[in-house]
């Protein structure tokens, strides 16, 4: 048994994997449909072009185990950008060091004025965000956030620069539930091009980083890869497997994916792999089918019409009225956003399209007397 | 038919029903009146303390039925016992549903967690009603504990899978002094009969109610079903042969 994932990663060959997956054949994906429990080399079956002809009856299978497990619920959030400053260059985002715009990160006052507009929409799940500057907005930082969060919020989540173990036990300490951390790409030579400069183009520091959290022992840690940098069939592969050992090795630890496709940013370039619509649904569905259990995040970064269908077709939490940048729900809306978000209803009108499709919107999913331990 | 006791309370009905997964509040409400259920749990993490009127909780007070706090999403005993503190607090009953599964994926009961859970309970009060493993030792020292009923397992929760676990059912239906009431894995009208013709108690269904394409439905099927299995029960079932048996070739020769 691997260690660390980093450990059980170089036992695999990206170009490997690659071939695998378009060599898949069409009986291959009728078998793996055919049985009632699959493996991680079933999922890279689901990933193959030979699998497309087969969505239609994937997307019933998606529907039918999301609903068996997960109810006719959606749950719902928002993200709460606390800071825009980033000591990191990443080519695609808007936070990039090198885009010479005016940076801010939130005051307390701030901070509870961005808080009662979302509590205001019926919120109880926050999702906090920040780039990467740990002189200004590191751990005493987030700390101070969330106790000031935490009496208005039962379920916190964030989502900013890796830390080491000891820092993610403090923050569990201070009330934080789930932490998002996404490798962006799984290939470690295309990495460092997209993240030539800062903490962040530390590919190992990054790979390691869901095992510190786990051995801080978060409730939930939630993993994904930019969508839109590599080939998303390879990528989507090695972050099935990264859960898939966290999985067995934080065992007490829920898991969720989420699937940031590439959007339009401050001083970003086009993606150089373009994935449409009835990929992403592929993708989606080949989750649930490998994954009964696993929590799919669908983010405003996806336009109306997909995610309108997405909700009965296998997601279990969403975002809605979100606000990429630090104050961009009340304090400071012209503030530099980290990319443009594509479907910009509110929330009450997510709220009802959810009702309208037969699903319970769920605001709130937890009691902070769990966190306590 | 005679009456279920559990604790203080009695029940003319040997349902009880999960609230979570509906796709609506209407649909939820609707199900439980048709299916005259008496005893709902609710998950507290749903349950919103703080507001004057939580919809959840709106929409669960129907007449006749009690309210079942549970603490899903306990991880350990000392988590279990201040969420049941809360939930007594928020809802002025004492009678919980404890559900201490650190396992997130397949929801499966820590037995060690949910023994010290009980115990401290009872202690404090509680009317227990804890979610196991059907395992008859663990029945047994929950007794000991001072627990209310058990509420063994069928199948993995939410598997529809029905009774995988008769053999340890049989076993714990049989040595009880509470209640036995099977929990999780029922998917079909059908296994809620059979596990009623075996002598449950009573038992507890959500997913295969709250996820069919029509719940009211399924919630009245379930209703009959459950009516249907304590009749068999009580009007005693023949048993099972596998041959028939119109000769004795191994006797006869007794009568010669």
């Amino acid at each position: 048994m691997a260690h660390s994932f980093e450990q059980l990663f170089k036992q695999y060959d990206w170009q490997q994997i690659k071939d695998k997956i378009y060599s898949s054949t069409t009986a291959d994906v009728a078998f793996v449909l055919s049985k009632s429990k699959r493996t991680i080399a079933d999922f890279l079956c689901l990933l193959s072009p030979a699998a497309a002809p087969y969505l239609e009856r994937m997307a019933q299978l998606s529907q039918q185990l999301t609903q068996k497990r997960f109810g006719k619920t959606i749950q719902l959030y928002a993200p709460l950008y606390l800071s825009n400053e980033c000591q990191n260059i990443c080519t695609y985002c808007g936070f990039s060091l090198d885009n010479k715009i005016k940076r801010k990160t939130l005051s307390n006052a701030e901070i509870m004025i961005e808080a009662m507009a979302l509590k205001a929409m019926g919120l109880s799940h926050v999702l906090l965000v920040s780039g990467e500057a740990n002189r200004t907005v590191g751990v005493d930082y987030f700390k101070n956030a969330i106790n000031l969060l935490r009496p208005h919020f039962t379920h916190i989540s964030i989502e900013v620069q890796p830390l080491s173990s000891d820092e993610y036990e403090e923050l569990k300490g201070a009330g934080v539930h789930t932490v998002l951390v996404y490798q962006e790409t799984y290939h470690q030579e295309v990495y460092k091009t997209y993240h030539p400069k800062g903490k962040k183009s530390n590919f190992e520091f990054r790979l390691d980083t869901p095992d510190r959290i786990g051995q801080a022992g978060l409730h939930k840690i939630g993993l994904g890869v930019l969508l839109g940098l590599e080939d998303w069939r390879v990528d989507s592969f090695f972050n099935a497997l990264h859960i898939d050992y966290l999985q067995t090795t934080y065992w007490q630890t829920k898991y969720s994916v989420s699937f940031p496709r590439l959007r339009p940013a401050e001083g970003i370039i086009e993606p150089n792999f373009i994935m449409e619509d009835r990929d992403l649904l592929q993708l989606i569905c080949a989750y649930r089918i490998w994954n009964e259990d696993l929590e799919i995040s669908i983010s405003t970064r996806e336009n109306e019409k997909f995610r309108n269908h997405i909700i009965s077709l296998g997601a279990t939490s969403m975002s809605a009225a979100s606000k990429t940048n630090p104050g961009g729900y009340v304090v400071d809306q012209q503030s530099l956003e980290q990319f443009e978000t594509s479907d910009e209803r509110s929330m009450q009108t997510v709220r009802n399209l959810i009702i309208e499709a037969g699903y319970d919107p769920i605001m709130k999913d937890w009691a902070t007397v769990y966190s306590n331990t | 038919m005679n009456k279920l006791q559990i604790a203080d309370k009695t029940f003319a009905s040997r349902l009880l029903l999960g609230t979570g997964k509906f796709g609506n509040l209407q649909d939820m409400t609707e199900a439980i009146r048709i299916s005259a259920s008496e005893l709902v749990t609710m998950a507290l993490k749903r349950i919103d303390t703080n507001k004057k009127e939580d919809d959840l909780l709106s929409a669960l007070r129907i007449p006749h039925v009690n309210l079942l706090p549970n603490t899903s999403g306990a991880r350990h005993a000392r988590e279990a016992v201040l969420a049941a503190q809360l939930a007594r607090e928020a809802l002025e009953t004492n009678w919980v549903k404890l559900e201490i599964h650190p396992d997130p994926r397949y929801l499966l009961p820590d037995p060690i967690e949910t023994l010290k859970a009980t115990e401290a309970l009872a202690k404090l009060g509680f009317v227990v009603m804890p979610y196991i493993h059907a395992d008859p030792v663990l029945c047994k020292r929950l007794e000991d504990a001072g627990t209310a009923v058990v509420m063994p397992l069928g199948a993995p929760i939410g598997s529809n899978k029905g009774l995988r676990t008769q053999d340890f059912l049989e076993i714990i239906i049989e040595q009880s002094n509470v209640p036995v009431i099977v929990d999780a894995g029922i998917g079909a009208p059908s296994d809620a009969s059979k596990a009623m013709e075996l002598g449950a108690d009573a038992v507890l269904v959500n997913t295969a109610i709250a996820v069919a394409q029509n719940p009211i439905q399924m919630a009245e099927a379930f209703k009959e079903a459950v009516v249907a299995g304590r009749k068999a029960y009580k009007a005693g079932l023949g048993s099972v042969q596998s041959v028939a048996n119109a000769s004795s070739p191994l006797t006869s020769f007794l009568f010669d």
